[in-house]
């Protein structure tokens, strides 16, 4: 296979989504649900080969030369603008291109199963192909407006899956404050490509930083390269849900649970951190802006992990831990550490899009019921999901040998040792490593171990049970399908493990959420394995390289040290989880409520920032709107002296004469014959 | 083919079918529906030689000039460029599709209805055409006519006043522009000793800074209103509401771009100077408008109104991108125009549907409605997005290069030393247009096509007709055409508008360096003027 050959395959790889989605919107009700699985998935597959054979047809280049650029048509042209829809694949989007088909692919594959009998099937396949295809052009788009074209659609996708299940109102609102909430973030981005544009004349991130590291004088102004990073960070904290935008994630859970897996976990949700990887050499210049990434990531890390502590909704324990992870991955952006980035965002989406899974074959099992408390022994039941479930626990807690022992470690390392890190970030770092492996390891207790409680267990002589009498009500509204949500449980007898369709994506993910880090062993590890994905990414990040201290350059002995150290807390953590609910203690132990119940209430309520948005913006602004703008300035202020106006020129009318009788065809007929009069006397002058 | 009159014909098709029609009996009614519209449908195949339109330097063609009353410089001359070219194009691509989306909603009198609606299109592409100030002004006077009517026969329960708001604003602008018509005719006849109404003629005219404050005062105003721009807004909403469906469309599609069609071809090349020193007054306007028309959008209950003051945000976009002088801008704003009355036009037909089947336009009348009608459903949402600018469809490429050249436009004028938010300002406030757009029409959509169905009428409403169809499918082409190609549109408006931004640079050089109040009546001469100048320059 050559470099030519390849380019093209860009394109098919790119297209072959968007013709299933196309396909399935359009004949999918038609066809039957047979056809559309065919369709829906085998575009996948064939995408996820094509993404092999392009990664294969690169690996065969020389490193400085891993790069395939495809123009397909000139898109916008005016003036010195000039973009054309052109595709990019070098070896970092060649890492997402693999994730997203391969990840894709599996949850596709997952998806039969899940949403089988679903009436939306048709309807749920084309979504789902048409998020691959936007995700696709964001990471091989060329230009940021290619890459916007894509963000803007896994976003439209984002909002379509959530409400996929529109008859709840619950589910039409969280869609609509997904893409709102990121609509505010894309406010950012329109802003950052617009300060790039003037910056650099260019919009493509290679081009640009190319520039920046060659040092051209490009930029009219300092701040302009901070005002740009930073305007596309907003974009970033918008998609990739971090603070102060973050709230639109946990809401999004409403959809189906391969969606929260595939687009608010994998995926989707780590646009933002490709987008600063992708633009490594602007970040690397804007130092200031890098600061406040850093800082926004390691706050939303730590303020996640604490929400997920006390949640009792299994899909909210796991966003909340989502936005956790995603801090951790814009800590790794912060201090210049890109290809870690990179390489927790991997690792991340084997083992979060594995927990999603699992827990959607967990929430199958129990009748769409969510609510961890009536869980409890599905270790029994659903063997193959208690297991890749427990790998998956493991890998996102950083247990070693599991990926996410490596990855996490990596962030904490540099989250030190980079010039642009300290102590105090990697204090909250840790804290927050602690804080995940906790609220995961409860997962572990409430659902799998232990005896099974199931759906009809009776709560209510739960010793906490009046404090949660509330959440329940609010859990089984969020049940898409609580017309039969609760009676079922015992109707259907225990629970059962879920069919292959699903069981074998969870066993490749909890496979790889095993092995996964050995891509990218850090070189102070002992055994001297090579860094393989560090060495692939080299020449992407090559010219935007974030110094490490002195003092820790190759201080083998300390990076072990932390290792020790992160492995300690790690276990300490799990520990501490087997003192409150290990052995034959109740699994429903809230320690929080019990010891500090003002912590328990502030993190049950998620630090009030839902409320805090209503009180301070939303409110105001729509009362702002009705009361002021409408009521007031339009239908008094102006319209007012409209009025006075138009009462004026009738009085003097009526003083006139006897032409104004209030009958607007009068009016019009005096118009009409005035200006037919007009046109009459100049054709006759014209004519004559 | 040079000799053959056809803007005349692309004109004066529609008028003639109009009397046409009169002579079918009012009885035949399917008879005149479908005259109407096989009017309609000519008007368009007629157009779409203009296709070919590809002038070096963006200059006139199709150029027909007839003398008409030679001494008073009134001449039958017609043109187009770059730019009026997709805008006679927008007006005879609606012109069948609001016949066929009228086709049942029309119940009293349809014989007069399609004769105003064809009499309308002919007095809309005259306007666009013209290139003869009295040509430009009747037309644009005739246009008050049929909408007069559309709205006070055809209208619904509060129709009458919504007209006389909508007719006294409009008149009131068309007085002051008449006004400054006068004036400019005198004032080249001062200058150059001849009576001539032709743009080309009027543009040569020279004034100074201050007399091109009044004129762009009194042309602005006119336009202004037609537009809106904020805050003579506020017949839009009640003329919108009030207005039939078919009304509601040619508004929102046509019409309201006869107010920024009268900034390109009048505003700019007569008062460039005042564009330049007084602009930023508009743009601000401009950008009160976006925030303004989307924040009332958001609150409004009832799907039409929520629209019309939609359009007052976008429309807002236009004037902006026409204000910041530089091409990018300029051409975002002209793709909006055709962008807005796409989209909005398919919302304005898509509301249309809905209060047929239903007699309500009411938000908090619905819910559920993407069970019962999930084509429908699909084609809102899509209409809707692209109303909000989502990359791919039609509007995000305008709403892109609007920003762009306004964004361009304050990086000049903070280099040249404004505040920041004198200069980034007026592009940061206009973003949040992103914004806003996407909550007011995501919340209409979650409350009327989501959530369960809580009126039993609603189960039984069926889903999109054949008509319904074929009248949607050409927009949706558009949106995505427009969307994703965008390159034979801007290539054939980009000459004309260099050219324009060219000649309104050297013309505003060119105020600059007379006295602000040449051109007014203490100093009617360019020679005088000059020579007042000299003398001070002496003192």
């Amino acid at each position: 296979m050559d470099a030519h050959t390849g380019v093209w395959l860009l394109g098919v790889v790119l297209l072959l989504p968007l013709v299933g989605a196309v396909f399935n919107g359009l004949f999918g009700k038609l066809v039957g649900d047979r056809a559309v699985t065919v369709v829906g998935v085998g575009v996948l597959l064939a995408a996820a080969v094509l993404s092999w054979i392009l990664f294969g047809s690169m690996l065969a280049l020389p490193a400085d030369e891993r790069a395939l650029q495809l123009s397909i048509f000139p898109w916008i042209h005016v003036g010195f603008f000039q973009i054309d829809f052109s595709l990019w694949l070098d070896p970092l989007s060649a890492v997402m291109l693999l994730v997203v088909t391969n990840v894709g692919f599996l949850i596709h594959l997952y998806s039969v199963g899940y949403m089988k009998g679903d009436p939306g099937y048709y309807r749920y396949f084309a979504y789902l192909n048409l998020f691959i295809f936007s995700m696709l052009a964001l990471v091989l788009g060329e230009n940021l407006l290619v890459l916007f074209l894509g963000w803007e659609g896994v976003g439209l996708c984002s909002y379509l899956l959530i409400g996929f299940w529109f008859e709840d109102r619950d589910n039409a609102k969280a869609g609509k404050k997904a893409f709102v909430v990121n609509r505010i973030g894309d406010f950012g981005f329109v802003l950052g490509m617009l300060l790039l544009w003037v910056d650099f004349g260019t919009l493509e991130p290679v081009e640009i930083n190319h520039m920046i590291g060659a040092g051209e004088p490009v930029s009219v102004h300092p701040w302009m390269l901070e005002a740009a990073a930073l305007a596309l960070f907003l974009g970033a904290c918008g998609k990739s849900a971090q603070i102060p935008l973050f709230v639109w994630l946990p809401d999004a859970m409403a959809g189906p649970t391969p969606v929260s897996a595939l687009i608010h976990a994998a995926t989707m949700v780590t646009a933002g951190v490709y987008m600063i990887a992708r633009l490594n050499g602007l970040f690397f210049e804007a130092e200031f802006a890098s600061h406040v990434v850093l800082v926004v990531g390691a706050a939303t890390a730590l303020l996640a992990a604490t929400i997920g502590l006390v949640q009792n909704d299994i899909k909210k324990v796991l966003a909340y831990s989502t936005v956790s992870q995603l801090g951790f991955m814009f800590v790794a952006m912060g201090v210049g550490a890109w290809g870690v980035g990179v390489f927790h965002l991997m690792t991340h989406a084997f083992f979060k899009a594995c927990l999603f899974l699992g827990s959607g074959s967990v929430i199958l099992a129990m009748h769409h019921q969510q609510d961890m408390r009536f869980y409890g022994g599905l270790r029994k039941y659903m063997p193959i999901t208690h297991w890749t479930f427990l790998f998956a626990t493991l890998a996102i807690a950083g247990i070693l040998p599991f990926a996410g022992f490596f990855s996490k470690d990596e962030i904490l390392w540099y989250s030190l040792a980079s010039e642009r890190g300290g102590w105090v970030v990697y204090a909250v770092v840790l804290a927050a490593a602690f804080c995940t492996a906790f609220y995961m390891l409860r997962i572990m207790w409430m659902t799998f171990w232990g005896e099974h409680r199931g759906v009809g267990s009776d709560l209510g002589g739960n010793e906490h049970g009046h404090d949660h009498d509330h959440e329940v009500e609010v859990e089984v509204d969020h049940d898409h399908d609580h017309d039969h949500g609760h009676g079922h449980g015992h109707g259907h007898g225990p629970p059962k493990e879920s069919p292959w369709t699903m069981t074998v994506p969870l066993v490749v993910l909890g496979v790889l959420s095993l092995v996964g880090g050995f891509l990218g062993v850090p070189e102070a590890f002992p055994g001297g394995l090579p860094n393989l994905l560090h060495d692939w990414l080299h020449p992407v990040f090559a010219g935007a390289d974030v110094h490490v201290k002195p003092a820790m350059y190759h201080n083998v002995g300390l990076e072990r040290g932390l290792m020790v150290v992160s492995l300690a807390v790690a276990f300490g953590s799990i520990g501490l989880t087997w003192l409150i609910w290990g052995g034959g203690r109740d699994k429903l132990r809230d320690v929080f409520a019990e010891k500090a119940p003002p912590v328990h209430k502030l993190l049950w309520n998620k630090w009030y920032v839902d409320e805090l948005y209503e009180l301070v913006l939303i409110g105001p602004l729509v009362r702002f709107s009705r009361e002021v703008l409408w009521r007031i300035i339009d239908e008094v202020i102006i319209d007012g002296a409209v009025n006075f106006v138009a009462g004026f020129l009738k009085q003097v009318a009526d003083k006139a004469g006897r032409l104004q009788n209030g009958d607007v065809g009068n009016y019009a007929t005096v118009m009409v014959g005035g200006l037919l009069f007009i046109v009459l006397v100049l054709a006759g002058y014209g004519l004559w | 083919m040079n000799d053959f009159p056809i803007l005349s014909v692309v004109i004066l098709l529609p008028l003639v079918g109009a009397l046409a029609l009169l002579a079918i009996p009012s009885a035949k009614e399917t008879a005149i529906k479908v005259a109407a519209l096989v009017v309609a449908c000519l008007g368009f195949v007629v157009s779409l030689p203009l296709v070919s339109y590809a002038e070096k330097k963006g200059r006139f063609a199709f150029v027909e000039k007839v003398d008409w009353v030679p001494d008073l410089g009134i001449t039958w001359h017609l043109g187009i460029d770059g730019i009026s070219l997709w805008l006679v194009l927008l007006t005879t691509f609606l012109g069948p599709i609001i016949v066929l989306g009228a086709w049942s909603a029309v119940s009293k009198q349809p014989k007069a209805f399609f004769f105003w609606l064809l009499a309308l299109q002919t007095f809309m592409l005259g306007t666009f055409c013209a290139r003869n100030l009295a040509v430009f002004y009747v037309f644009w006077e005739l246009m008050l006519v049929p909408m007069f009517f559309l709205i006070g026969i055809w209208g619904g329960s509060e129709r009458v006043y919504a007209t006389v708001k909508f007719v006294l604003y409009t008149a009131v602008g068309s007085l002051i522009m008449l006004a400054a018509v006068f004036y400019l005719y005198w004032l080249h006849h001062e200058q150059f000793g001849s009576w001539s109404l032709e743009f080309a003629a009027l543009y040569k005219v020279k004034t100074g800074l201050s007399v091109q404050g009044w004129l762009l005062l009194a042309f602005g105003l006119a336009f202004a209103i037609k537009v809106p721009l904020w805050p003579l807004h506020t017949w839009l909403p009640d003329a919108h509401v009030q207005a039939p469906t078919a009304g509601s469309v040619v508004l929102a599609g046509v019409l309201l771009k006869m107010g920024t069609y009268g900034f390109l071809r009048l505003g700019l090349p007569i008062c460039p100077g005042a564009v330049e020193e007084w602009g930023w007054v508009v743009m601000l306007l401009a950008v009160i408008g976006i925030i303004y028309g989307a924040l009332v959008a958001m609150v409004q209950p009832d799907m039409k109104k929520l629209v019309a003051y939609s359009s007052v945000s976008h429309m807002g976009y236009i004037v902006l991108g026409i204000f910041v002088l530089n091409r990018q801008g300029a051409a975002g704003g002209i793709l909006q125009m055709i962008n807005h009355g796409i989209s909005t036009g398919a919302l304005f037909l898509l509301v249309g549907v809905i209060y047929e089947r239903t007699h309500t336009r009411r938000i908090w009348d619905f819910g559920g409605l993407a069970k019962i009608m999930p084509v429908y459903a699909a084609l809102f949402v899509l209409v809707a997005l692209s109303s909000a600018g989502l990359p791919g469809t039609n509007g995000f490429v305008g709403e892109f290069l609007t920003l762009l050249g306004a964004f361009q436009w304050g990086h000049m004028a903070h280099e040249g030393g404004a505040h920041w938010l004198f200069s980034y300002g007026f592009v940061i406030l206009a973003a949040t247009g992103l914004v806003l757009g996407a909550v007011y029409l995501l919340w209409m959509i979650e409350r009327v096509f989501f959530g369960p169905v809580l009126q039993d009428r609603l189960r039984k409403l069926p889903d999109l007709n054949l008509r319904e169809l074929t009248v949607f499918a050409p927009l949706v082409v558009m949106i995505f055409w427009m969307g994703l190609f965008p390159e034979p549109f801007i290539a054939k408006m980009e000459p004309t508008v260099e050219e324009l931004l060219l000649d309104v640079e050297r013309a505003a050089d060119k105020t600059a360096e007379v006295h602000p109040w040449l051109g007014s009546p203490a100093m009617p001469t360019p020679e005088s003027a000059l020579a007042d100048l000299g003398e001070e320059v002496a003192r």
